[in-house]
Parts: structure tokens; sequence; C-alpha cells
């Protein structure tokens, strides 16, 4: 029932084509670094990220109060406002106003939300022509595959690669992988889906409750193209990203960009504020787990998050194993939180309520993603790098307790560290066991200890067996050194 | 000052040298006052079980510690990683016994102590090499005992300034000095294809700067680069905990 090797399996087979683990490492360190420039030309950095954090945990404190703010201006601005309790509602809603427009074809910009409640494979399978607008997320849409990174969908993909699926899909030249000529083919191309759309769907990065406004960020500008020609637009968005005040955008779009990929500011920052004269302008406000995460003190920061995709880029394992080892939505450390979240609070919360032995949902088993949270190494960088100081390492740490505690993980590891946790409380087992290691190890045959049951020597030596312990040592010669003439006791 | 050496059970087994470096050098900085003991009922942290999930197992061990290493007036442990359990990650385990804020307080990584506590500066002596230096995650980012790259403030880093003043030392300059080694406790294991990735990364970075000893303050991330190195055939190059430096460079002659 458990699938707890999921990512280590996923991650053995993006590691094992060296080359190209290599260059997606330094792909990512790249932009890293771009981003510690940045950061580094804002002195009060350090400042932003505590204000940020605290602004939003405010706003999450105060949630049912700054929703119905921004319910109220942003209908005042003459858009309608939807709830949407999970991601079936979200979808019903979303198709239930294409239909109502009589639209069959639309372009979509960026957004997280909507890979997360799985819109566009619903809209298809409803008769909806969904053309993905942001440059990776169309060369992804492309391939049939999902994003690879939250800010860079297609950064698993080489050129080459981009050449070979423009050719397949568009028509491009074959084996031609000059920069400059693909973009300009995907600009043609996605410009015939522009001038065809009925209605844009965008996603939303900053909602702001005092005005009833909201910001779009992008860097290809794809989201204005969308949103100029057709009179439909549907803004989809979680709720955590409500900011009370538009002075608090000063905080978050510093941030913001700087942390993503090392730029002061995204080339597009555009502000909605209701829509265009004669057009219509919905906005879906979704939940899908969200509320459920603010009323639990030990996660409730994950839900500041920005989607920057700094954790992703700083995380080491992130980048030697690749997006698509994470087998979720939003992959690395953030992914790594939110994902086996999303999949146990549901069910822990419903036992909070009823007590233990609740039935799991279907599409709740928990088990899905219960290999992320230790798909890490706990170095603590995606904290240090975060923008809005979600403590990501610390719950990925609390994170592999509730995986535990719900008895998802391996048998052999329970039983290995039951036993484990036996013989090392133990000063006079331990010493015991030692010893015989010690004495063992070296003259053991190299096959006795390098094989398939030792995980450590696939690929390290174990370290050279010395004769005696500390606890030895100290009792044959550093006590005393310890407490020698010239030791005025 | 009556300290108490808390010495993780890796280094117990595996690395003894490195306990009695720390033995000696605390000894030489911390004068006639300082009286070093070594509480022989203390165990394994419990980070192993902790890391693994099954924080449950390792209560028992809190609780002997505790036990072990009350009473002192400071317990000083050569391994940033384990020190941040005691200091970070003890508290659901004994919340509310007696003497764990106390012991929380006054746990110390060894360079710490040598720092903060005994205030040595940067001491004279020669060791003739040059180091790559690897700060471990733990020690970093947990214990703050340098300021880390991702972070924009001024920059500090306890365990160089210990090294600095040391005739003939230079620092290898790698070209990503604080990412993780891939180490990991039970990672290592589980994730052992990407552990040996990011091992073996760390020690190529290491060795195009022109590495002749890798020094660090936790002999965990050692043990596992180590490791790399000689599976990789490389059986010369030095693998030191910085209180064997600092024995070895600051001895009488």
């Amino acid at each position: 029932m458990t699938k707890t090797a999921e990512h280590p399996d996923r991650a053995r087979a993006f590691v094992a084509d060296d080359a190209r683990a290599h260059w997606h490492d330094e792909s990512l360190w790249f932009v890293r670094q771009k981003r510690d420039r940045q950061v580094h030309s804002v002195p009060e950095w350090e400042r932003l990220r505590e204000l940020a954090s605290q602004v939003k945990r405010h706003a999450i404190s105060r949630w049912p109060d700054y929703l119905e703010e921004f319910e109220k201006n942003a209908t005042a601005l003459g858009a309608k406002v939807h709830w949407a309790a999970d991601a079936e509602e979200h979808n019903r809603i979303v198709l239930g106003i294409l239909r109502d427009a009589g639209v069959k074809k639309i372009t979509k910009s960026k957004s997280m939300l909507t890979e997360e409640v799985h819109l566009n494979p619903y809209l298809i399978k409803h008769g909806i022509d969904v053309t993905d607008t942001d440059l990776g997320e169309r060369i992804v849409q492309l391939r049939e595959e999902t994003p690879s990174h939250i800010v860079l969908p297609a950064i698993h993909l080489k050129r080459e690669d981009v050449s070979e699926t423009f050719h397949d899909k568009i028509g491009t030249e074959s084996g031609n992988a000059d920069p400059a000529y693909l973009t300009e083919a995907a600009r043609q191309h996605l410009r015939e889906k522009f001038l065809g759309a009925e209605a844009s769907i965008t996603g939303v990065n900053f909602l702001v409750a005092e005005t009833g406004g909201f910001v779009v960020c992008t860097n290809e500008g794809n989201a204005d193209l969308g949103t100029s020609l057709p009179r439909l637009h549907i803004a989809c968005t979680g709720i955590e990203k409500l900011v009370p005040r538009a002075a608090d955008l000063a905080i978050y779009l510093r941030l913001l960009a700087r942390s993503a990929t090392g730029q002061p500011i995204t080339t597009y920052t555009s502000h909605f504020h209701g829509p265009r004269p004669g057009g219509e302008l919905h906005i879906v406000l979704v939940d899908n787990g969200r509320s459920d995460l603010a009323n639990d003190p030990q996660f409730r920061d994950v839900l500041n998050c920005i989607r920057c995709g700094a954790c992703m880029n700083t995380c080491p394992v992130y980048r030697r194993s690749g997006g698509h080892s994470y087998a979720a939505t939003v992959p690395g450390p953030i992914g790594s939180v939110l994902n086996p979240l999303h999949a146990l609070t549901p069910r822990i919360v419903r036992e909070s309520e009823q007590g233990e032995g609740v039935e799991p949902r279907e599409g709740e088993a928990g088990d899905a993603h219960g290999s992320l949270p230790f798909a890490c190494s706990l170095c603590g960088s995606c904290t240090d790098v975060c923008p809005v100081k979600i403590p990501l390492h610390h719950q990925l740490l609390a994170l592999r307790k509730t995986v535990g505690d719900r008895g998802l993980l391996p048998w052999g590891k329970r039983i290995g560290m039951k036993a484990a946790g036996k013989l090392l409380n133990s000063p006079k087992l331990f010493g015991v066991a030692g010893r015989l290691a010690r004495k063992a190890l070296p003259v053991l045959p190299r096959a006795a200890i390098y094989n398939r049951l030792n995980p450590w020597g696939v690929g390290r030596d174990l370290p050279p067996a010395p004769p005696k312990s500390f606890k030895q040592m100290w009792r044959d010669e550093l006590k005393q050194e310890a407490s020698s003439p010239g030791d005025p006791k | 000052m009556r300290v108490g050496l808390f010495i993780p059970c890796y280094i117990d087994q595996f690395y003894p040298r490195v306990g009695a470096a720390a033995v000696r050098v605390l000894r030489r900085f911390g004068g006639p006052d300082l009286h070093l003991e070594y509480p022989e009922g203390q165990v394994c942290c419990g980070q192993p079980m902790a890391n693994a999930g099954l924080p449950h197992e390792s209560q028992p061990l809190a609780e002997t510690n505790l036990k072990a290493l009350s009473g002192f007036d400071a317990v000083v442990c050569p391994s940033g990683s384990c020190t941040s359990m005691v200091r970070n990650h003890y508290a659901p385990f004994l919340e509310g016994h007696p003497g764990y804020e106390e012991l929380q307080a006054k746990t110390y990584e060894f360079c710490e102590f040598l720092t903060d506590v005994l205030k040595v500066g940067s001491p004279a002596g020669r060791f003739p090499h040059k180091i790559g230096l690897h700060n471990g995650c733990h020690g970093l980012r947990e214990l703050r005992l340098g300021s880390g790259s991702e972070r924009n403030v001024a920059p500090f880093d306890k365990v160089r300034s210990l090294l600095t003043n040391l005739e003939g030392l230079t620092f290898a300059e790698p070209e990503r000095p604080d990412e993780c080694c891939g180490f990991g406790g039970t990672f290592a294991v589980q994730e052992e294809a990407v552990s040996v990735m990011m091992g073996k990364d760390k020690v190529a970075d290491y060795r195009q700067a022109g590495t002749e000893a890798l020094v660090s303050p936790d002999m965990s991330c050692l043990m596992h680069l180590e490791g790399v190195l000689r599976r990789g055939g490389d059986q010369t190059t030095r693998v030191l905990h910085v209180a064997e430096v600092l024995e070895e460079a600051t001895r009488e002659p």
C-alpha cells in the first residue's frame, strides 16, 4: 500500500543520465546566482522578507474579513466573484462561464492553480480548445507533459528537445535549434491562437482586498495579449494570494522577480481593476484545502508562498533529480510540503472532528506523495532563500513525523529504526555492537560489505575502522591527560 | 568551569581521533580553570530516528542524554548537526523536564564554544596546507556559525575565523561554498543516487579550487565526502575535523 520508494526511483533514473543531470543542475544554479546578485543589491532584503511574512500571516489570520472586502470591492468594479471549495467546483464554474458565453477556444496564461486543479484536461474533455500561452507552458503542453518547475516550466528541456517538438507539432525546420528561430516560430504560432481566442484565462499573483483589483506578473506579456482581444476574462486564483492593501504590493513585487529569476522586477506587472469596457471579468476564488492549512499552526506558514520557485533553484536535490521526479504539480521543497499536506490534511481534519479511524475518501490515500518529505537532505537552504520566510526544512521534518505517524513508512524502516533506537539508547549494547563492527570490518571480504544490501556502499567507501572507540581512549589515556598535573584542579 | 564532552555516536566508534583532538584543544585553550569530563552515560542524540519520521523512537535517547549531560557549566559537542538536535529539536521530547532549558542553553558546538565562550579569537599556530573548508549545513543554517550565502547580512564565519591566523594555511575557494555535501543522515541511504551525486560534485568543486586537505566541523559530512574521495581512487587528500587541524597546528613542538 505504501509507495514511499517513488522519489528515489525517479531521481535515480534522472541521475543516471549524468550529463543531463549536471546540465540541469548548472542551469538552475545560474538562476540562483543571478538571484544572489539581485538580493545583495537590496540592503533591506532581510527586513522585506520579515515584512512579507508578517503581512501574509496577518492576512491569513483574518481571511474571512479580507476576502469579503475583496469581493465587495471587486464586485463594485464590475467583476463577478465566484467561490470554489475544491478543484471540481472550480472546474465546473469555469466551464459554466465558458458555456454561458458560447466559447469554444481559449488562451490561458501561466497559472499553477489551474495546474493544481487539472483544468486543462477537464476543459479539453468538455470540448474546449485550450492553448497555454507562456512559452515554457506551451512547449510542455505540445509535448503532453506537465511543467517541471513552477516558474521555468520547461527547464528540463534542452533547446534540441524544443526544436524536435516544434518540428513535430508546429512544423519548424528539422534540426534547427537556433533560439531566435524557435522563439519567432512560437511567437507566430501563438499569435494565431491569440487572434482566434474567444476568452482568456489568467492566473493571479496578488489579490488586493482594499481595491478589489489583482496583479498578474509575466515576462512575456502573454497575459496582456490574451486579455486584450476577447471580451471575456476569467482569473483563477487560490485564496492565499490575498494581501490587505495596495501598498503591500511594494513589498512583494520587489521580492518576487528577484527571488524567481534574478530580475529586479517582472517585465510585465499588470493591474486589473474590473472588466474592460463592454467586457466581462470573472474571478474564481479557490479554497481546495487552504482553509484547513490555515487552521494548522504547524504548517500555516506554507500559505505565505508567492510561487517564486527560489526554493527549487537552490535545492541541491531538485537541481539533480529534476522536477518530474516529484510527480506532483508543485515540485521541489515547497511542493514536498504542499503535496503530502494536500493529500493528508482533509483526513487529519476529519479525524480531529470525528475521532481516529476515519475511512479515507477516494483520492485521499495520503501515500502517493509519502516519499517527498524525505527527498531532502535538510540542508535548510530553501528556508533561507524563501522571500516569505516559510520554514520549509522544518516543515519537511515535521511532515516526516506525520507520514510516520500514519503508518506510511516502509516496514523495514520502522523495524530498523525501532531496533536502532534500542541499541543506541544503551551505552553498553552500543559499545559491544561497535566493537564487533570495528573488528569485523577490516577482515570481512569486500563482497560481504559492499553489496546491494548496503546502499551506502554503492558509491562510497566506509570509513576505516579504528582499533579503539573514543570511550576506550578516554578510559585508557584521555582521562588522565585531561586531569594531568599542570591542570590545577 | 566544568565542561561535559558530548561525543556523537559515530565519532565514538569511527573517529575517536576527533574526540581526542577536541579534548586536547579544549585543554590547551581552556586554561587551568577548564575541567573536562566525558559522561559515559551519554548516547546518540537521536537524530537518525527523528529524521526518518519516527521521533517517538528518539524520545528515550533525549531523556538519557538529559540525565547524563546535566549539571555542567557547558556541554561541548564536535558536531553542528548533533548540537542542533539538542538545541533546536529536543523540545517535543523534553519540554517541562527539569534541566532541559539549561541543557538547551548550555550546549555548544565545538567551534562556537571556542569563539563565543572561550573567546580564543584567531589562534596562532602553523598548518601549511591549502584547505577546503566545508561548513556543515546544520552548523551554518541551524546554529548560524556563519552568515550563509542566501541571506543579505553582514558576512561572518566562526569556523573560518578560528583558522585564519594559522601560519601557512590558505583557503581553497570553491564555487559553491555552502552547498550541501549530500550526506543528510538517513538521506544518504534513502536517496543514495542523489546523495552520491552531490558528494561527487562537492569533491570536484573542492578539487578544482586546489584543496589539499578537506576540513569541516562536521565529521558526518566528512565521512560521506571521504567515502566518495576514496571510492574515486583518491587515497591521499587529508580529511580532517577542525579540532584536528587546531590540535596539529597549535601543538607544542
